[in-house]
C-alpha cells in the first residue's frame, strides 16, 4: 500500500509490524519521531504484546535491550551521534554477547561543537563493534532494511544497526510502499533465541574469557559477519519475492558497467549521485555511482567486483578520519588491492552541509581530469580555514609571556634543545 | 540449547575446579571437653545427656547419664554440682542449672519407671562390697553391668550409708532414694543389710569372692575435749542424724546449740528446728567467709530461723547447760585468735559437728595396708596395698561427698572388672578442654537461670518436706537448653551456612558434618563461629 | 530486629540452624538440599564475604521463587570469581553484561518475562558497591524511578576489590585503598559526606528497600525472602567484609560484619514505599575500635601515637547512626 509519510514514521511502521517486543526509548534528535511513533502504538494497545521502556540514558536503552534479547525478547531500539556515544561500552557488549538487538541509528554529527544535523560519523565510530551496519539510501529502502535486519540479525544472533540519514530521510515525507503485516509475518519468523535466561535451562551468559579463547572468539565474531555477506543478498531475494522490491543487497551499482569513474558512497546522498551522474552520462562521461548497503560486514569481493575495471575511484563519505581523511575510503582500498587506479577521497556533508549537484559536477569534473586532491574537503570556505590558521600561528608564535622571558634568558631553549 | 562459544556456559560447572588445593590449613571437627564432664567427680557425660534433654528426650538422656552414675534423682538433690561452678555459661551469664535438670530426669525416670538395661553375661566371679553407701552401690551397679556377680554387706538395716543416715529428709526423701537403690537391685545385685564385715578376708574367703570393694564410709563422729557437766546433754551429729531415721526421735530440747561449721552442722540444726527446737544455734570459730558449709545450705538455715554465733569457741558446759563461749578474732593470716572476752549461753543440749572418722577394724590383719591420717591409702586404682582389695568413697583420702563417693565406685569397679581380667584399667584419655576462650558465645541466647521453687519457710520449719522442689517439664527443658554445648557440635549448621565455599556437608539430624576438602580454601571461617568450638584448624601437611 | 526468637532454643536464630528449630524457623543455609545457587569452585579468596553474601542471597531468592529466578550481574569480584571460563559457579540463569549497566540489563530481562506472560519467572540484579554506589548508579536509579519489577542487591565490601582494591564512593573515611594510601595531612579516606546508597533508595519510595549483613543469615533472609514477596523495584544492601582489600583474617568475615553492626557503623534495618519498618538492634554495642583494629586498612590509626580524634570522629558517625536509626534497644525507632 502506498502511503505518503514521514521517514519516521515509515519506519516505526516496519518496525512495529515486526512485532518487537521490548523496546526501549530515549530522545536524541533526529530518532525521536521513530520511539515517540512506536510509543504511541505501545501505549494505545495497537502494538502488542511489547513494553515500551522510557530509560534514563541510551546507555540504560542499550542495557536493557540487552536484558530484554538475553530473556528472549525481540528487542528494539533507535539513537543517533551522542546517545549512540553514550551507549558504546553496551554496543560492543550486544555484538559480544550475540544478542540479535535491532537498531535505528538517526546518522547525526558528533560534538564538539554540538550540532544536530546530519553526517555519519556516529554510526562510523562504531564500524569495529561488532554490530551489522546497514545503510539506507531512501525512506523505502529504511523501511525494508528493517524488516531485513530482524531476520538476518536473529539468523545470526548478532545486532543489526540500520542507520539511516538524519533529517535527510528521518524527517522528509516521501512516498513509500508499506508492506501488509501478512507480508511481514511471511518474511520475518517469530524469534527462536540461540540462546535465552530461563531457568528451565540454566546458562551463565558473559563468561571473563582469557588469552586461551579470546581469539577464537573475536574470530567466530568475524566469520559471522562473513556469512552475513552470504546470507544478506540471499535475504534480498526472498524479501523481493514477498513483497515485490529490490531491496537491500551488499552494494548497488548504478551505471558502472564501462564507467572509468565510479563514485562510492553510502546513504541519502546516493540519490543526488545518481542524479548528477545522469547528467554526467547524457553529457558523454563514463561515470557511475556504487552504494553500499552493507558497510558492515564490507563486501570486499562485491565491491571490488564493480570497481575493478575502472580507472579511478571517487569515496564520497559523510565522515572523516581526523588526521588521515576517509572511512570509508580506507574499506574501498582494501577492496582494490593490487589493483592500479586512481583513487580519490572527498569528505562531504559534514554537520548537515548540503552536498549539491554543482558541487558534485565540479568536483568529479576534477576527479575525471585527476586534478583532485587525494583528500578533498568539498565545498570547504578555503579562505576562512586559512585565516583562522594564519591567526594561531601568529598567537602560538607570541605565546605566553612568562615562557617568553624564559625563553630569552635561554632556559627554556636550552631544555629543548 | 547450542550455546555461543566460551561466552556462554553450563551452569554449576566450576565443580570441576578443586580449590582445596589453595588450602596451607585445614579445619578438623573435634570433640572438646566440656568443663563440667571435666568437673564432675562421678565422671558423668553432663554436656552428652543435657543433648538429649534439649531435644526433649528424657529417656535417651537418663540413658546417657546413668551409664556414669546410677542415681541422678539423688545427685539431682544432694550433689554440689561442681559442674555448675565450673560451667562456661557462668561466664556469659549464670551456669546451667545441671543439678535440677538432673533431678528431673532422675524424677521423670521415677515416674515412668524407666529401667536399667540387663547385664550382659556373667562373667562369672563374684565381688564383694562392704557398705551399701554412695560409694558401695556404684560399684555394685557397675560391676553388674559389667557381668559381675555383686554381693553387698551392709551393718545397717537399711541401704543408703550417709544418704540414709546422714542426710535429712527434708533434702532427700527416701522413696526418691529407695527408689534408686531398689533399681541398682533389679539388677541381680545381692544385698546383705545387718550384715557387718568384721574382718574382710575372713568375708571374702567365707563366699569365695575374687575380688573385694571396700566402701565403709567415716561414721564415727569427732570429739573434742570441753570440760563439762555430768548432767550436760553433748551428742554428737552424725549420732543425731541416724537416730532420725529409728522409731525413736533424738531428745534435743527447745534450745539446741550446734557446734561446728560444715554442712553437717548446718543440717543438725535444721533438724532440731523442724523437731520443736524454739532456738537452734550454729556456734563457729570462724566467719562466714571461712565456713567449710556451702553457703546455700547457711542461707537457707538462716531463712528458717536458725542462728549462727560467728567467732565463738565453746569453753565449758554446765550442767545446767549454760555454755561458756569464747569470742575470737581473726589475726591476719585468717585463723581464729582468743581474745578473752566470754559470754554465756544457755542449752538444753550441744550437739557436736566436728566431722566424722572412718572405723577401719574390719581390715585388722590384712597385711600390706597403708592407713595414713585415718583413711586407707589407694592407688589410683584405687586399690589398697593388699591386691584385690578396692577401696572407695569416704573411707579413702578425698572430699566427702556422694559425688565423689558415686565416682570411686564406679572407677573401682572398671579396675576390679580389669583386675578380674588379669589386665589393667586404662582411661581414655581426655580430651581438650573446651575452655571459654573456645567458644563464640555471641550465639547463644541471654536466658537467666530457672530458679528451683522452694518450699514456704514455715512448712521448713515444722515439717521434713522436701525444701527444694523440681522443675516442671518445660523449664527443665529451657535450662536444658542454656547448655552451650561446649566443645561439642550440637548441629547447630553454622559450618555448613557460613562456608563461602559449600565445603561443609551435612550428613543429616544426629550425624553431624564432614568438609569436602575438594572445595575448602581453609580460610577458617567455621571455627570462628562454631558456637560451641568444635572444629579446629590444624596445619595442612606437605 | 524482625526475628524474635519466641521460644527459646539455646541459640535461637542466631546460628545458621539448629536441630532444635522447627524446619521452616530454619534458614535456607540449614537445608540438606539447599540449592547453592553459587557453587563450589569459584575463585573467590579464602574467607570472602562476598562469595558468601551472594550464596545466602540467592539461595533464599530461589526458594522465594521455586527457583524460577534470573539473574544479572555488574561487573567484580563476584562476576569474576564465578565464571571464568570455561567454568560457572552459578546455577541459576545468569547473565553479565558490564559494570554499570546492571540494572538496567535486569529491567531488560523483567520487560521480556512480562511480554511472554512469565509472570513465575522472578529477576534480581546484583553488583558490588562500585557498580551499585558508583558507576552503576544511573541505571539504578532509572529502575528504581521507574519502579521496575528487580530485586537489586548490592554487595558492599567498600572499595573497588576487583581491579585491586580502590576506592569507591562507599569506601569509609581514613580507609587505606590502593587510591586513598596512609600518607600526607589525612591518612586514608577523605572524610567526604557519604553516599548512602538505601537511604537514597528510600527517597524514590521505592516498595522495599532494606540493609543486611553475612553475620545476620535470619535476618537477610526474611529480607529476601519479604523482598521476593513483592513486586516492583527493591533494593538490598548487604555488607560484606573482604579479607584480602581490609586486610582482615581470612576467618575475621563474619566477626567483622557483625562488630560493624554492633559498633553501629552500619545500621541495619528496612524500609517500606520510604518509611523505616524496622530497625535492627544493637545487641552488645561495642566501641569502633574493636572493629577498626581487626583490619589493616586501619592500622595508621592504631600507631605509635594513635589516631584519637580520626577515631573519635569514627565513633562519631557510628553514634549518629545510633542516634537516627535508634539503634539501642532503649531508644525507640
Ligand atoms: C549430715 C551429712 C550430710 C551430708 N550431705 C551431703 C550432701 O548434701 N551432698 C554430698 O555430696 N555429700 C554429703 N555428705 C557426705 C556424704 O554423705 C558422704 O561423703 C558419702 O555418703 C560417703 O559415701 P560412702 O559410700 O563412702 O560412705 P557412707 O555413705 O558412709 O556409707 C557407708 C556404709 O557402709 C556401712 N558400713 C560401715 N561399716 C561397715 C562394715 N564393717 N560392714 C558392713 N557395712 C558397713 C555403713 O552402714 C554405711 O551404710 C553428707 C554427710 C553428712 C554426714
Ligand atoms: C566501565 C568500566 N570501568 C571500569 C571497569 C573496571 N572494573 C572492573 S570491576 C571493578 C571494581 C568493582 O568494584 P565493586 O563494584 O565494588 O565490586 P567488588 O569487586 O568490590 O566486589 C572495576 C573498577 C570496568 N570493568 N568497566
Ligand atoms: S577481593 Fe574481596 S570481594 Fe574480591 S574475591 Fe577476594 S575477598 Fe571476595
Ligand atoms: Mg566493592
Amino acid at each position: 500500500m502506498l502511503k505518503q509519510c514521514e521517514g519516521s514514521h515509515a519506519v516505526a511502521s516496519a518496525v512495529a509490524m515486526c512485532r518487537p517486543e521490548v523496546i526501549c526509548a530515549y530522545p536524541i534528535s533526529p530518532q525521536t519521531h521513530i520511539v515517540e511513533g512506536l510509543g504511541e502504538m505501545v501505549k494505545s494497545g495497537k502494538l502488542a504484546p511489547c513494553e515500551f521502556i522510557n530509560v534514563e540514558s541510551e546507555f540504560a536503552a542499550m542495557s536493557v535491550a540487552i536484558g530484554a534479547s538475553a530473556a528472549g525478547a525481540r528487542s528494539y531500539t533507535a539513537t543517533a551521534s551522542q546517545g549512540l556515544l553514550f551507549m558504546v561500552e553496551a554496543v560492543y557488549n550486544a555484538s559480544g554477547l550475540g544478542l540479535p538487538i535491532v537498531m535505528t541509528v538517526a546518522n547525526r554529527a558528533i560534538g564538539a561543537p554540538i550540532n544536530i544535523w546530519n553526517d555519519h560519523s556516529d554510526s562510523m565510530s562504531q564500524r569495529d563493534c561488532g554490530w551489522i551496519q546497514l545503510f539506507a539510501e531512501n525512506n523505502q529502502e529504511a523501511l525494508d532494511l528493517h524488516i531485513q535486519a530482524f531476520r538476518l540479525g536473529e539468523e545470526l544472533s548478532l545486532p543489526v544497526m540500520v542507520c539511516m540519514d538524519g533529517f535527510i530521510l528521518t524527517h522528509a515525507y516521501e512516498r513509500v510502499d508499506m508492506p501488509t503485516q501478512e507480508q511481514v509475518d511471511a518474511y520475518l519468523p517469530p524469534f527462536v533465541p540461540r540462546q535465552i535466561l530461563d531457568p528451565a535451562e540454566p546458562v551463565s551468559i558473559g563468561a571473563m574469557v582469557g588469552p586461551e579463547a579470546f581469539t577464537e572468539v573475536r574470530y567466530l565474531a568475524h566469520a559471522k559477519q562473513m556469512q552475513a555477506l552470504e546470507l544478506i543478498p540471499q535475504h534480498a531475494a526472498e524479501f523481493q519475492k514477498i513483497f515485490g522490491r529490490d531491496s537491500g543487497g551488499l552494494v548497488r551499482p548504478y551505471r558502472c558497467e564501462d564507467a572509468e569513474t565510479i563514485v562510492v558512497a553510502l546513504g541519502s546522498v546516493l540519490g543526488t549521485l545518481k542524479d548528477t551522474i545522469d547528467e554526467m552520462r547524457d553529457a558523454g562521461h563514463k561515470i557511475g555511482v556504487l552504494g553500499i548497503v552493507s558497510f558492515r560486514p564490507f563486501p570486499l569481493q562485491a565491491i571490488r567486483e564493480v570497481l575493478k575495471d575502472a580507472k579511478r575511484v571517487v569515496v564520497l563519505e559523510k565522515s572523516l578520519a581526523v588526521g588521515i581523511g576517509g572511512i570509508v575510503s580506507t574499506d574501498v582500498r582494501m577492496a582494490l588491492s593490487g589493483l592500479h587506479l586512481h583513487g580519490y577521497t572527498v569528505i562531504a556533508g559534514l554537520g548537515g552541509r548540503a552536498i549539491t549537484k554543482a558541487s558534485l559536477h565540479k568536483m568529479l569534473q576534477q576527479a575525471m581530469r585527476d586534478e583532485l586532491e587525494h583528500v578533498t574537503f568539498l565545498d570547504l570556505d578555503h579562505n576562512l580555514v586559512k585565516r583562522h590558521l594564519e591567526r594561531e600561528k601568529q598567537k602560538r608564535r607570541s605565546g605566553p609571556m612568562a615562557e617568553n622571558i624564559l625563553r630569552d634568558v635561554g632556559v627554556v631553549a636550552a631544555r629543548i634543545a | 540449547m547450542e550455546k555461543p562459544f566460551a561466552i556462554t556456559l553450563d551452569v554449576g560447572s566450576s565443580l570441576a575446579n578443586h580449590t582445596g588445593s589453595w588450602r596451607t590449613k585445614r579445619p578438623l571437627y573435634v570433640d572438646r571437653l566440656p568443663p563440667c564432664n571435666n568437673a564432675c567427680p562421678a565422671g558423668e557425660n553432663i554436656q552428652g545427656w543435657l543433648f538429649h534433654a534439649e531435644a526433649g528426650n528424657y529417656e535417651a538422656a537418663w540413658r546417657v547419664l546413668v551409664q556414669d552414675n546410677p542415681m541422678p534423682a539423688v545427685m539431682g538433690r544432694v550433689c554440689y554440682h561442681p559442674c555448675e561452678s565450673s560451667c562456661n555459661r557462668g561466664q556469659f551469664d549464670e551456669a546451667v542449672g545441671i543439678n535440677s535438670v538432673e533431678r528431673f530426669l532422675g524424677d521423670e525416670a521415677i515416674k515412668q519407671g524407666w529401667k536399667f538395661d540387663a547385664p550382659p553375661k556373667a562373667s562369672g566371679k563374684k565381688v564383694l562390697i562392704v557398705g551399701a553407701g554412695p560409694s558401695g552401690l556404684s560399684a555394685a551397679y557397675h560391676l553388674a553391668r559389667l557381668g559381675h556377680q555383686v554381693t553387698i554387706f551392709e551393718a545397717g538395716p537399711f541401704a543408703g550409708g550417709m544418704m540414709r543416715f546422714g542426710i535429712p529428709k527434708y533434702r532427700l526423701p527416701r522413696e526418691v532414694l529407695e527408689a534408686e537403690i531398689k533399681r541398682i537391685l533389679d539388677m541381680g545385685v545381692v544385698l546383705k543389710l545387718n550384715s557387718r564385715v568384721d574382718n574382710i578376708l575372713d568375708s571374702m574367703k567365707s563366699a569365695g569372692f575374687d575380688a573385694a570393694f571396700l566402701a565403709v564410709g567415716a561414721h564415727i563422729g569427732k570429739r573434742t575435749f570441753i570440760p563439762a557437766g555430768s548432767a550436760a546433754k553433748v551428742l554428737d551429729a552424725v549420732g543425731v542424724l541416724h537416730s532420725m531415721e529409728g522409731e525413736e526421735k533424738p531428745m534435743l530440747g527447745r534450745r539446741v546449740v550446734v557446734y561446728g561449721g560444715g554442712n553437717t552442722a548446718i543440717d543438725v540444726a535444721r533438724t532440731a528446728k523442724r523437731l520443736g527446737a524454739t532456738e537452734a544455734i550454729i556456734v563457729y570459730r570462724r566467719t562466714r567467709e571461712k565456713m567449710p558449709a556451702h553457703d546455700f545450705e547457711v542461707e537457707e538455715a538462716l531463712q528458717e530461723g536458725i542462728l549462727i554465733k560467728w567467732l565463738s569457741t565453746i569453753k565449758q558446759v554446765s550442767d545446767a547447760g549454760a555454755l561458756t563461749i569464747e569470742k575470737m578474732a581473726l589475726d591476719d593470716k585468717g585463723f581464729p585468735q582468743p581474745t578473752g572476752e566470754f559470754e554465756t549461753l544457755e542449752s538444753d543440749s550441744l550437739v557436736l559437728a566436728l566431722g566424722q572418722d572412718v572405723d577401719l577394724s574390719l581390715l585388722n590383719g590384712v597385711p600390706g595396708l597403708e592407713i595414713k591420717d585415718g583413711v586407707v591409702q589407694v592407688s589410683p586404682a584405687l586399690m589398697t596395698g593388699y591386691p584385690g582389695i578396692f577401696a572407695g568413697g569416704d573411707m579413702v583420702p578425698s572430699e566427702r561427698t556422694v559425688t565423689v563417693a558415686v565416682g570411686h565406685g564406679k572407677k573401682a569397679a572398671r579396675n576390679i572388672d580389669a583386675w578380674l581380667l588379669g589386665s589393667s584399667y586404662e582411661a581414655a584419655p581426655k580430651h581438650e578442654l573446651a575452655n571459654y576462650e573456645k567458644l563464640n558465645p555471641w550465639y547463644y541466647n541471654d536466658a537467666p537461670k530457672t530458679m528451683r521453687p522452694m518450699l514456704e519457710t514455715l512448712r521448713r520449719q515444722s515439717t521434713f518436706d522436701e525444701v527444694q522442689g523440681g522443675l516442671d517439664e518445660s523449664s527443665a527443658q529451657f535450662e536444658a537448653r542454656r547448655c552451650m554445648s561446649c566443645g561439642n557440635c550440637f548441629e547447630c549448621d553454622n559450618c555448613y551456612g557460613v562456608c563461602p565455599d559449600n565445603a561443609v556437608i551435612k550428613l543429616g539430624p544426629g550425624k553431624r558434618f564432614e568438609f569436602n576438602l575438594d572445595y575448602c580454601k581453609g580460610c577458617g571461617i567455621c571455627v570462628s563461629e562454631c558456637p560451641c568450638g568444635a572444629i579446629k584448624m590444624v596445619p595442612e601437611e606437605v | 530486629m524482625p526475628f524474635q526468637p519466641v521460644k527459646f532454643y539455646q541459640t535461637g536464630t542466631f546460628t545458621v540452624g539448629n536441630r532444635l528449630l522447627a524446619p521452616e524457623e530454619r534458614t535456607v543455609q540449614a537445608n540438606m538440599q539447599r540449592t547453592n545457587g553459587l557453587n563450589s569452585g569459584h575463585r573467590a579468596c579464602q574467607g570472602c564475604g562476598e562469595a558468601l553474601g551472594a550464596r545466602y542471597a540467592i539461595d533464599a531468592a530461589m526458594r522465594a521463587c521455586n527457583n524460577q529466578l534470573v539473574a544479572a550481574n555488574a561487573t567484580g569480584c563476584l562476576e569474576v570469581f564465578s565464571t571464568p571460563y570455561p567454568e560457572t559457579s552459578w546455577q541459576i540463569p545468569w547473565i553479565h553484561s558490564l559494570f554499570g549497566n546492571t540494572a538496567a540489563v535486569a529491567t531488560g530481562i523483567a520487560a521480556a518475562l512480562k511480554v511472554k506472560g512469565r509472570r513465575e519467572v522472578r529477576v534480581v540484579a546484583q553488583g558490588g558497591d562500585g557498580g551499585t554506589t558508583d558507576i552503576g548508579f544511573g541505571c539504578l536509579s532509572g529502575m528504581f524511578e521507574r519502579n521496575d519489577d528487580v530485586l537489586y542487591i548490592c554487595y558492599d565490601n567498600e572499595a573497588y576489590m576487583n581491579t585491586g582494591v580502590q576506592r569507591s564512593s562507599a569506601t569509609p573515611p581514613a580507609a587505606r585503598t590502593a587510591t586513598t594510601m596512609p600518607v600526607g595531612v589525612e591518612p586514608g579516606n577523605v572524610f567526604g559526606q557519604g553516599k548512602n546508597v538505601p537511604q537514597i533508595a528510600m527517597a524514590h519510595n521505592i516498595p522495599y528497600v532494606a540493609t543486611a549483613t553475612v553475620a545476620d543469615l535470619h535476618d537477610l533472609e526474611y529480607k529476601v525472602t519479604k523482598a521476593m514477596g513483592m513486586h516492583g523495584a527493591r533494593y538490598i544492601h548487604i555488607f560484606v567484609p573482604c579479607p584480602l582489600g581490609w586486610g582482615a583474617a581470612s576467618n575475621d568475615t563474619i566477626k567483622l560484619a557483625r562488630l560493624a553492626r554492633e559498633t553501629g557503623l552500619f545500621a541495619v534495618y528496612e524500609a517500606e514505599h520510604g518509611e523505616v519498618t524496622s530497625v535492627s538492634k544493637i545487641r552488645k554495642r561495642v566501641p569502633v575500635e574493636e572493629y577498626l583494629k581487626l583490619q589493616k586498612r586501619f592500622v595508621h590509626l592504631f600507631g605509635k601515637t594513635p589516631a584519637t580524634e580520626t577515631i573519635a570522629r569514627i565513633q562519631a558517625m557510628a553514634d549518629r547512626n545510633i542516634r537516627k536509626f535508634g539503634l539501642l534497644e532503649e531508644e525507640g525507632v
